[in-house]
């Protein structure tokens, strides 16, 4: 120990007596961390070139790029979508008359889940949460009069990733956009969906053959396309906690990374088009530090285990969005305060991107004005702030620091036991994530309940409220319409070549080795739904079976 | 629902599950129900499914029902999960993995708590496979997890019973040790594709002819992966074989005749059971006499005899 | 030995279970006995697990807007099949606008998010039939 860190031990010492007779007659609040001050002792290891080093320098700790928010702001990115094609095509068109470069496409759960809105199972869900979308002719009317070599296209997207792509591929075609020049994000995340979300179709074994599929086909013919977006928001949805988050996530990256390489595929030719996904929740510190850990893993991770060579690799770049299960029913005003602390973590945190949750959203869909509020918030963060005017602004913080090593430390202990057990696929299929998610969510619960945990308006401080107003509603009729559309569409088209196309794509499907995009892709352009394509591949595939454990 | 019974036998499906139930709970009509159904059991073949948990029984009870249904068979499951010692409550977290069989016809599946040790598990799952079989059920799984005695005795409700293990889990040998050896008429490794299936295999097999007595019926052990539907028919096939062998041994008739000789026993055991404490509990006599006895005037052994005495003779 | 039996299940498409999980969870905590669908549940596929398991309580949650089609779907066919005395409850993100339908539709109540699961529970305690 240096001559510096005797002294201040020494001063420490003198300080904890002090406040162990003060907590002798003024005990400490519920829930407040184990130790409530850090000092230069708590970062004592900490090696300043090897585990922070520079924005834009390995391992990327303060950040993936040089200047960050200095030389442009994150992408604000809404995400928006639903009822109809023409009525999100509509939305999507204001947005981009306001200046939106990106847009962020949210699908209904059939859609999701590969069900055309005429079966049974979709019954009262077309349209809800997201634009219902059963063949080539919807996705030709979401785009129309958008010029797909514009803009940038988010879509969360996960199990039928692949079939949605190539509509989209299939739309700028007729554009006369080449493939090579089309930009966007697909989610195609589907071992989350199995350990938390739920959009699942298929077993994660051929789940991860139309990943690997994706991968290869994009490197080679849609190069500037993000082929996955690694998710941990939906695991912390869930209910998970921080350190969760972001380990089982990585452990799913790990996992893709290895079915590439698997799969033949050099770890630097497809790592680059890696993107993550991270929730932004309400503790801000405890938030920025797991931002930070969070680059400083992957980046590890991708040089040591992976051997990549390309720094580009190695970059966690990630998407934000903020906590959505950490919106209130009670006083709903008060969730624009919470997403504006989330939103100061995530842009502290150095995101990429950035989805600001509107503040009735635990009550129904967003509200035009309440979506509006969410995209300013943003808007003030970044400009009138400060907080965007330095790189890494928390870096150096004692409590900060020592956050980030402690995050860290348990991820790596998590993954290190993932690992053990096989990887993140039999994890999943052991149900272990599940059941920790699970269990931390229980706990959470148990906290709000007993009170140990304060929810302003939920658990403490509540009032007497008005049921709130001007929440939105969908067209009830929405399932009707799109019905009838794609009855209409299915007379129009050349059933004989759906059928050749379909049977086509089956005999791929039975050939492991067959990449299976060119084939999803010409079926696309005959008009097969959705539908169609995916009971093709669950007939080869199979269905995943929910592995649940209470 | 009046005429509980007489719906059952008419194929009523409510009927069938308020009959569970009112064994279940010993509601007050409970051996009516019995008495009027007794006359129509002894039709279906009754498996028994047991295992450490994690092993994937329902899934493989599910693929299986799945096969007897194919053939033309219909199938009832009963499926029993430990209840909560400290609550009393329980998660019966089987049915999820059967969730495509709900709609069939053909298919009714019950989950039941274990309540306790004391809650007479057991004689209600015999009652609830009779209920089953009087409904018109050919075969009818009853799926526990083996890791106690309560479950041992369920299991002998069973004509012939599968014990389901799978490899890699550190403690089989401990599980089989446990009693589960006994027990199995056919053992099935499931997850055989994991590592260590064949190692297990070998335990299973050296263990089997441990005692090098030729018997006419060696447990085979078999291997599925049963959410993908491998191995599924072979063991359908071995059920078969078994109840063929036991069939023409006569093991059926002796294995079936103990038990209803079991439940009989069980059966005047509760009852005496209940009468006494009727004449005991309820009339305050007990808290007296244990006033008594804890004075150390008299003994717990007398007057115990001395109870049964009066009251039966 | 009487055990209030719980149904707890999640109709329709919607993935999000941490809700119908947590509650599944607190149930039996409170000495109930649980059964969980899992998820994309069929209102037929629901009502026939109900009348299988001849549950004294039917508790869905929906979070992805299609609770008014949904929930009474699930109403009648617990009806029709004849069990006429379970309570069937719903929770989710359900705006207040679409309470009082539900309610009308044989929703005994319904549990907005920030709903304590005791209250879940002390609700089920007051109104089953057992």
């Amino acid at each position: 120990m240096s001559n510096e860190h005797e002294k201040i031990q020494a001063e420490l010492d003198k300080y904890n007596a002090s406040v162990e007779k003060a907590t002798a007659k003024f005990p400490l609040r519920d829930n407040v961390p184990e130790k409530g001050l850090y000092t230069p002792l708590d970062v004592k290891d900490l090696d300043y070139a090897e585990d922070l080093s520079f924005p834009g320098v390995f391992p990327f700790t303060r950040g993936v790029q040089p200047t960050m928010y200095r030389g442009r702001f994150w992408t604000m990115r809404m995400y928006a979508g639903f009822s109809t094609a023409e009525e999100s095509n509509n939305r999507y068109r204001q947005l981009i008359a306001g200046g939106a470069t990106g847009l962020s496409c949210a699908f209904d759960l059939p859609t999701q889940i590969g069900y055309d809105s005429d079966d049974p199972i979709s019954e009262g869900e077309v349209g809800k949460v997201g634009v219902a979308i059963d063949s080539l002719a919807d996705m030709e009317k979401l785009f129309e009069g958008i010029d797909l070599g514009k803009v940038s296209t988010s879509m969360t997207i996960n199990a039928p990733a692949s079939v949605l792509l190539c509509m989209y591929i299939a739309v700028a075609e007729k554009q006369g956009v080449p493939q090579d020049k089309l930009r966007g994000t697909i989610q195609n995340d589907i071992l989350k969906e199995y350990a938390a979300r739920g959009t699942y179709i298929f077993p994660p074994r051929p789940s991860m053959r139309l990943i690997t599929n994706i991968f290869e086909y994009c490197s080679k013919n849609v190069p500037l396309w993000n082929t996955i977006s690694i998710s941990g928001y939906h695991i912390r949805e869930a209910g998970s906690t921080a350190a969760q988050e972001i380990a089982f996530t990585i452990a799913d990256g790990i996992a893709y990374v290895e079915a590439a390489i698997k799969a033949g595929m050099d770890v630097d030719k497809f790592a680059g088009r890696l993107s993550f996904f991270w929730n932004a929740h309400n503790n801000v510190l405890e938030e920025v530090a797991k931002f930070r850990a969070s680059r400083r893993i992957w980046a590890r991770i991708m040089r040591d285990r992976f051997h990549a060579k390309n720094e580009k690799s190695m970059k966690l770049r990630f998407h934000t969005q903020t906590a959505g299960s950490m919106l209130t029913a009670q006083q709903p005003d008060n969730n624009i305060v919470r997403v504006a602390l989330q939103t100061a973590a995530a842009v502290m945190g150095g995101t990429q991107s950035l989805h600001t949750n509107s503040r009735d959203e635990a009550l129904a869909l967003p509200s035009e004005s309440s979506v509006r509020i969410a995209l300013k918030t943003q808007q003030i963060v970044a400009n009138e702030s400060g907080l965007a005017d330095v790189i890494d602004p928390l870096a150096g913080s004692y409590y900060v620091e020592a956050m980030t090593n402690r995050i860290e430390k348990e991820a790596l202990e998590y993954i290190q036991k993932i690992d053990d057990m096989g990887g993140a696929v039999v994890a999943i299929e052991k149900g272990y994530i599940q059941k920790e998610i699970q269990d931390s969510a229980y706990k959470w619960q148990m906290d709000v309940e007993s009170g140990r945990r304060v929810i302003v308006g939920v658990n403490k401080y509540q009032i007497e409220e008005e049921p709130p107003k001007g929440l939105l509603k969908i067209d009830a009729s929405v399932g009707e319409k799109q019905v009838k559309k794609l009855h209409e569409m299915k007379a129009k088209r050349d059933n004989d070549a759906v059928k050749a196309a379909l049977a086509d794509l089956k005999k791929a499907a039975e050939d492991e080795n067959e990449n299976l995009v060119p084939h999803i892709l010409a079926a696309v352009k005959t008009y097969a739904t959705l539908g169609e394509i995916c009971n093709t591949l669950r007939d080869v595939f199979g269905e995943y079976e929910a592995h649940v454990s209470l | 629902m009046e005429n509980i019974a007489e719906e059952v036998l008419k194929g009523n499906r409510l009927a069938l599950a308020k009959a569970i139930t009112a064994i279940e709970n010993e509601y007050d009509n409970a051996t009516e129900i019995m008495q009027k159904l007794y006359p129509h059991t002894g039709h279906a073949y009754v498996l028994g499914v047991t295992g450490p948990p994690g092993a994937g029984k329902s899934t493989l009870t599910d693929k299986l029902a799945k096969e007897y249904r194919r053939q033309g068979k219909t199938v009832g499951i009963i499926a029993i999960d430990p209840s909560s010692p400290f609550s009393g409550g329980a998660i019966l977290g089987d049915r999820i993995r059967m969730n495509s069989l709900t709609l069939d016809p053909g298919v009714f599946i019950r989950s039941m708590g274990t309540r306790g040790s004391l809650g007479g598990l057991s004689h209600k799952t015999a009652d609830a496979v009779k209920v089953m079989d009087a409904f018109g059920m050919d075969v009818i799984f009853v799926e526990t997890v083996g890791v106690g005695q309560s479950e041992v005795d369920i299991v002998k409700a069973a004509d012939t019973t599968m014990v389901v293990l799978i490899p890699g889990m550190g403690d089989d040998i401990q599980a089989i040790k446990a009693g589960i050896l006994e027990i199995g008429d056919i053992f099935t490794i499931n997850k055989a594709d994991h590592d260590g299936a064949d190692k297990l295999a070998t335990e299973l097999n050296m263990m089997l002819d441990l005692d090098g007595v030729i018997k006419d019926w060696r447990p085979p052990i078999m291997k599925t992966i049963a959410n993908q539907n491998i191995g599924i028919k072979e063991v359908v096939e071995t059920f078969g074989k078994h109840h063929k062998h036991i069939e023409e041994n006569g093991q059926l008739t002796v294995r079936r005749t103990e038990r209803t000789k079991n439940e009989m026993l069980d059966l005047l055991d509760s009852r005496i059971g209940q009468y006494i404490r009727s004449k005991v509990v309820d009339t305050g006599k007990l808290d007296e006499l244990v006033a008594v006895i804890k004075a150390h005037e008299t003994d717990p052994y007398t007057e115990a005899n001395k109870i049964v005495h009066d009251l039966l003779k | 030995m009487d055990k209030i039996k719980v149904l707890v299940a999640k109709p329709g498409l919607d993935g999000h279970d941490r809700g119908a999980k947590v509650v599944a969870r607190a149930l039996r905590d409170a000495g109930f006995e649980v059964v969980y669908t899992g998820l994309r549940q069929t209102p037929e596929q629901i009502a026939e697990a109900a009348v299988q398991e001849d549950v004294d309580v039917v508790a869905m949650s929906i979070l992805s807007g299609a609770h008014p089609h949904l929930f009474p779907a699930v109403v009648n066919l617990v009806r029709e099949k004849g069990l006429k005395d379970a309570l069937i409850i719903g929770g989710g993100v359900i705006p207040e606008s679409d309470i009082p339908a539900l309610k009308e539709a044989g929703i005994a109540e319904v549990f907005t998010p920030g709903t304590p699961t005791g209250k879940v529970v002390d609700f089920i305690k007051a109104h089953v039939k057992k």
